[in-house]
């Protein structure tokens, strides 16, 4: 078994797909209409386009609001991704406007930092700790 | 207010919360639970560590604020001039203790 796709609800499917393509840097993998508005959307890393697919869920049912919101006032990540280098990845990002809830944290062998997705979600961004 | 701050202090994990807000103030509870654990290898459930930090916050020592869709922690060590008024420090760190006339002004 490995992991196919994971997902992450999103308020706005246009805005997430900016964000993810334009600011965060993933490729559009799959962009099929679903329904009157929706769409199956998702996204896949640049280095590895036959990788895990990222599904950006339209964030519609009543449950998610509340859960979101509780996460994203304690700072909670719902995702995470890896970067080479979480400093840079962060000055990029802060030139593009994003919101960072925790700046660059090293934590021993791993560096991490917490962003706002703009679409409802924190996401963390790590160094993949190395061996 | 004072037996407020000697009871948040008494704590060593509160301590090591208010160690961690001097080197970054401004955490949210995650990044909080992330020293903890990293750091000091406190495996605290994120409720214990809310519970330690409204103590702090009810001494003083912790302030909180809402931005936006967000919380943020943040360190205030005023209160602790309570206990450097009521046991006054030398002003120089040279001697091992102080005069009373030194420590007086």
């Amino acid at each position: 078994m490995k992991i196919h796709l994971t997902s992450v609800f999103v308020d706005d499917q246009a805005k997430a797909e900016h964000f993810y393509t334009e600011v965060l840097g993933f490729v559009k993998k799959h962009d099929v209409p679903v329904g009157e508005t929706d769409r199956w959307l998702t996204v896949v890393s640049a280095e590895e386009p036959g990788g895990t697919e990222l599904l950006l869920e339209p964030a519609g049912h009543p449950a998610v609001k509340p859960y979101r919101d509780a996460l994203v006032k304690d700072g909670i990540p719902l995702v995470q991704f890896a970067v080479d280098d979480v400093h840079a990845e962060y000055e990029r990002l802060r030139a593009l406007g994003v919101h960072f809830t925790q700046e660059p944290l090293e934590m021993g062998p791993i560096t991490m930092a917490v962003l706002d997705d703009t679409c409802g979600n924190l996401v963390q961004i790590a160094t993949e700790p190395k061996p | 207010m004072a037996d407020d701050l000697f009871k948040a202090l008494a704590d060593s994990t509160r301590r090591t919360i208010l160690d961690e807000l001097t080197e970054r103030s401004g955490q949210t509870l995650f990044e909080i639970c992330a020293r903890l654990s990293m750091k000091h290898g406190l495996g605290l459930s994120r409720q214990a560590v809310s519970q330690h930090l409204a103590v702090l916050e009810s001494a003083g020592l912790v302030r909180t604020r809402r931005e936006g869709r967000y919380k943020y922690h943040d360190l205030d060590t005023a209160p602790l001039r309570q206990i450097t008024q009521r046991w006054p420090v030398p002003t120089t760190s040279s001697r091992t203790g102080p005069t009373p006339e030194e420590s007086s002004s």
